[in-house]
């Protein structure tokens, strides 16, 4: 790492050299590493280090962005150079306003020590501890360990200045034999919260319960979704249209609907950054502190998230879920939480004459993003359960379902959240989902 | 360049690696994008690093840098070989890679206009040309414009003897208009959806698309959709579009033919693979007119190159033939383990990933009928085109895609338009009811830019070469959407 000093340096650096009415310059610093693992043994190894200088260049209303991984004194200037050049040659965006103003940051943690320290031969005794647990249970260990290290720092002609360090980890792991396969992850900012061991387990538990798996007529059942696949859905929801572009193009779930009803009185979705139990992220790619936004509340649609182009649009204030430019698709949520109720797995399970537990979701797709349908399947580890009690293993199904009529069926809410990818995320009891196959 | 990787593989040799080759990529990107009569977003990318892949005490390690100084390229290649002895901590057997010439050689693309040297404003000129043309469609609601361009330069060099020089030009280009309504968007693209269509060939390869010539119909065909029929839940007889069977070729062929996926590599990702070697030769994967190919070496099309990332020429490999499934895409570990020649799949979506099988131009090989007498030969069915959604199983057979647009075949002709399109079916089910294939002048080579597979991460760029085809008896209007 090179640290906050030097990093704000090569910012101004590219702030100096950019000839315009108004500039930013990010820089992200990466050092990250992979331990891939199938079938009991290590067949992949990776490390990388890598770096990012970019710089968005305004000149009235026309914009050009350059980008660079070199960090060089020349290299810098050049990547100024272009984004100049691009501006100069670019036509006007009518709509653009400007840059964001600097606004102060929060401090939150994001950066653990034991992570940043991780070493290939401790990543290779974590996959040997899943490998361990999959074999004492008949089964073979397939998955993967990465970290991440890196430095984010952003700052524009209008006075932002923000920079962090972070850390990242994340265990996989599928525990799998000719029959049957299981699943579990962990992810988190601190390895000193991983247990391999405990992971391991749930995935080779899932492994051996789901031996012996039968096909199960397609249909409309009630389903435990556990919060992988949950965390799933909310992802696709966010994609299709949680982002302020998406409402402005008229093409979210959301457009026109802002107050109104749109899902369960119980479902209360948001996005928090700057939250510990998350990974956490002060500010955005603009340098823009991270807000909490309310999606939904008890049901009502109350708004999606900003950054500064669309908050310009209707005279709002960046909520900060920029991306780096130049980004079409528009701001996302990256940070979700679906509030959590007073449940557990077992409950549901136990309050259910007929459904399907499931454990995550494979490949799942935009079918309809107004009506928020999506499809996809069940993985490892998909379960029929009967009379309030787990009656066997079923294969996999796919499933066509608008996620806002799934919400609207749900019954019980799981107590616990989980960090999946993008969100924090409870079981769920649904009382209808739809399996087409 | 060269000189950096010779020196990470002596480096990686010195110590201890019994066998090392590193890539060094220098890339040039430029994206143009337009969206609603202005300029969405004008970028321009260099990249460029050194990847080292080594074998040390059995097993693979790989470390890459961005930085060209000596002391990181040292770096690196001392850190692939502590990460190789780390991997042989947890080995059940060590790496044995099928045997391959050492090649010295160069190749490069063929291009005629370089289209780092074609000003913006033509660029911006042609996709607002498009834009206004879409724009005047009453009802649209959105309309946009993509432009990509890449250059190439790599460096190959192994400790076996191998030194590569390579280097290609990528250009492409799409438009697309999205109409908004009565509770529905859609979406109409041309060429392609998802990225348009894309080569390695030069800007000639945007001018000949003619975009301006195809923005009105699409306007107001996203127009229409909004109040089209809806697809009717049915099984009948589907005909695909060119675009649209890509990726159906794509996602239930390509994929599934990958060795790695067969040996079991990539189960915690991406899943594995129902072509298990048991079924080599053996398995009937489609009707007998079927005839499936990966080919490297198609002048211009987006999977091709000279050499693959592990040195291996370029090269054709059928996958099916008449209908019986007979080949995979494969490596020289992968292969060796058939006791096979590499197929020259190994391909790293840049110097900072190791290289892991990747479709090349996997590709249907045409028939002798046409779109116009596969239309007229049916009674009852739906033609479908382009893209709009994937969704597969972990094996590669339970599949579901959507279409931007359909319509309805009655007696022979085609009727009234359908929206929201899409089918479902088991891979080898759904191929062994091909009954139909256009012929060679209307077979075209796709560029997709996003094939996703790995851990970590990697967008690979491929081609299929296509002709519309005919399936009898599929399902269609799955989970009806209004």
């Amino acid at each position: 790492m090179i640290g906050e000093a030097k990093a704000l340096e090569m910012l101004e650096a590219a702030l100096s050299s950019a000839d315009c009415e108004q500039a930013e310059a990010i820089l992200s610093i990466s050092d990250s590493a992979l331990t891939r693992f199938a079938d009991s043994a290590i067949h992949q190894n990776v490390a990388e280090v890598n770096a990012m200088i970019s710089v968005r260049a305004v000149i009235g209303k026309k914009i050009g962005v350059a980008r660079g991984n070199q960090l060089d004194a020349e290299s810098i200037r050049d990547v100024a150079r272009r984004a100049v050049g691009l501006a100069e040659l670019a036509a006007e965006d009518a709509e653009f306003v400007s840059l964001p103003q600097p606004q102060p940051v929060s401090q939150v943690t994001s950066f653990a020590e034991k992570t940043a320290a991780s070493t290939p031969e401790r990543r290779a005794e974590v996959a040997r501890a899943v490998a361990t647990v999959a074999d004492q249970h008949g089964c073979k260990a397939s998955g993967s360990f990465s970290v991440e290290t890196a430095e984010l720092a952003v700052a524009n002609s209008l006075g932002v200045r923000a920079y962090a360090t972070s850390t990242e980890g994340a265990l996989i792991a599928v525990a799998a034999d000719d029959a049957s396969s299981g699943y579990a992850e962990w992810r988190g900012m601190d390895l000193a919260n991983l247990d391999p061991k405990s992971v391991a387990e749930t995935a080779a538990r899932k492994c051996v319960e789901g031996r012996g798996a039968e096909p199960v007529d397609p249909g409309e059942y009630a389903v435990i979704l556990e919060p992988l696949a949950v965390g799933d859905m909310l992802f696709m929801l966010a994609y299709m249209g949680i982002g302020a572009l998406a409402v402005q193009e008229g093409r979210s779930f959301m457009s026109g609907r802002i107050g109104e009803e749109i899902t369960g009185k119980n479902i209360s979705i948001w996005d928090d950054g700057t939250d510990p139990r998350q990974l956490p992220s002060a500010f955005d790619w603009e340098g823009v502190p991270r807000q909490k936004v309310q999606i939904i509340e008890n049901g009502l649609a109350r708004g999606p998230v900003y950054d500064s182009y669309t908050a310009h649009k209707e005279g709002k204030e960046s909520t900060g879920h920029a991306f780096p430019a130049p980004n079409t698709w528009g701001p996302m949520p990256t940070h979700m939480f679906l509030g959590p109720g007073d449940s557990s797995v077992e409950d549901m399970v136990a309050s259910t004459d007929r459904g399907i537990l499931v454990t995550r979701f494979h490949y799942t797709n935009v079918v309809h993003e107004k009506q928020t349908v999506f499809t996809g399947m069940t993985r490892d580890g998909t379960f029929l359960i009967e009379n309030g009690a787990i009656a066997r293993p079923v294969n996999n199904l796919r499933f066509t379902q608008s996620i806002l009529d799934a919400l609207a069926s749900v019954e019980m809410i799981g107590r616990d959240l989980q960090l999946v990818e993008y969100a924090c995320a409870p079981a769920l009891k649904i009382g209808k989902f739809s399996f087409t196959s | 360049m060269k000189d950096l990787v010779k020196r990470a593989v002596d480096r990686a040799l010195s110590g201890g690696a019994t066998y090392a080759d590193a890539r060094a990529v220098v890339t040039r990107r430029q994206d143009v994008n337009t969206k609603n009569g202005a300029p969405e977003g004008i970028s321009d990318l260099t990249d460029q690093g050194i990847g080292v892949r080594v074998i040390a005490d059995g097993a693979w390690g790989f470390a890459s840098t961005s930085s060209p100084r000596l002391e990181d390229i040292d770096d690196i290649a001392a850190r692939a070989v502590q990460i190789a002895r780390a991997s042989a901590t947890l080995s059940t057997k060590e790496v044995v890679l099928a045997p391959q010439e050492p090649l010295q050689a160069e190749w490069s693309s063929e291009y005629q206009v370089d289209p780092f040297s074609v000003p913006l404003e033509k660029k911006l000129g042609l996709l607002m040309d498009a834009d206004q043309i879409i724009r005047s469609v009453s009802g649209v609601r959105v309309a946009s414009g993509e432009m990509a361009f890449v250059r190439e330069e790599k460096w190959f060099v192994s400790s076996e003897g191998a030194d590569i020089t390579q280097q290609r030009f990528q250009s492409g280009a799409g438009i697309q208009a999205m109409a908004e309504g009565k509770g529905e968007v859609q979406r109409r693209s041309f060429p392609g959806s998802f990225g348009g269509d894309n080569a390695n060939r030069g800007y000639e390869f945007v001018e000949q698309m003619n975009l301006v010539g195809n923005a009105k119909r699409i306007a107001e065909e996203a127009v229409a959709l909004l109040s089209a029929d809806p697809c009717p839940s049915k099984n009948t007889t589907l005909i695909l579009e060119g675009g649209q069977l890509a990726l159906q070729v794509h996602e239930s062929c390509g994929h599934p033919a990958e060795l790695d996926r067969v040996f079991g590599t990539e189960r915690s990702f991406a899943g594995t693979s129902f072509l298990t070697t048991d079924k080599l030769d053996r398995l009937r994967y489609g009707a007998e007119i079927v005839n499936l190919y990966a080919d490297a070496t198609i002048p211009g099309a987006m999977g091709s190159f000279g050499y693959d990332d592990e040195g291996v020429p370029g090269q054709r490999v059928d996958i099916v033939k008449k209908g019986v499934f007979t080949g995979y895409l494969s490596s020289r570990e992968t292969a060796a383990q058939l006791g096979i020649q590499s197929g020259a799949a190994m391909r790293a979506s840049g110097w900072n990933r190791s290289p892991i099988i990747r479709m090349t131009n996997v590709s249907l090989a045409p028939g002798d009928s046409s779109l116009e007498k596969m239309i007229a030969e049916t009674d009852d069915g739906v033609y479908a085109a382009t893209n709009k959604s994937w969704s597969i199983d972990d094996q590669r057979l339970n599949f579901q895609f959507g279409t931007e647009i359909g319509w309805e075949i009655k007696n022979g002709q085609l009727g009234r338009m359908l929206r929201n399109v899409n089918y479902q079916g088991v891979t080898p089910e759904f191929w062994g009811k091909c009954d139909a294939i256009a012929g060679s002048d209307e077979w075209h080579v796709w560029g997709l830019l996003n094939c996703g597979k790995g851990e970590p991460m990697q967008v690979m760029w491929v081609g299929h070469g296509v002709a519309p085809a005919r399936f009898r008896d599929v399902r269609v209007g799955i989970g009806r959407q209004g």
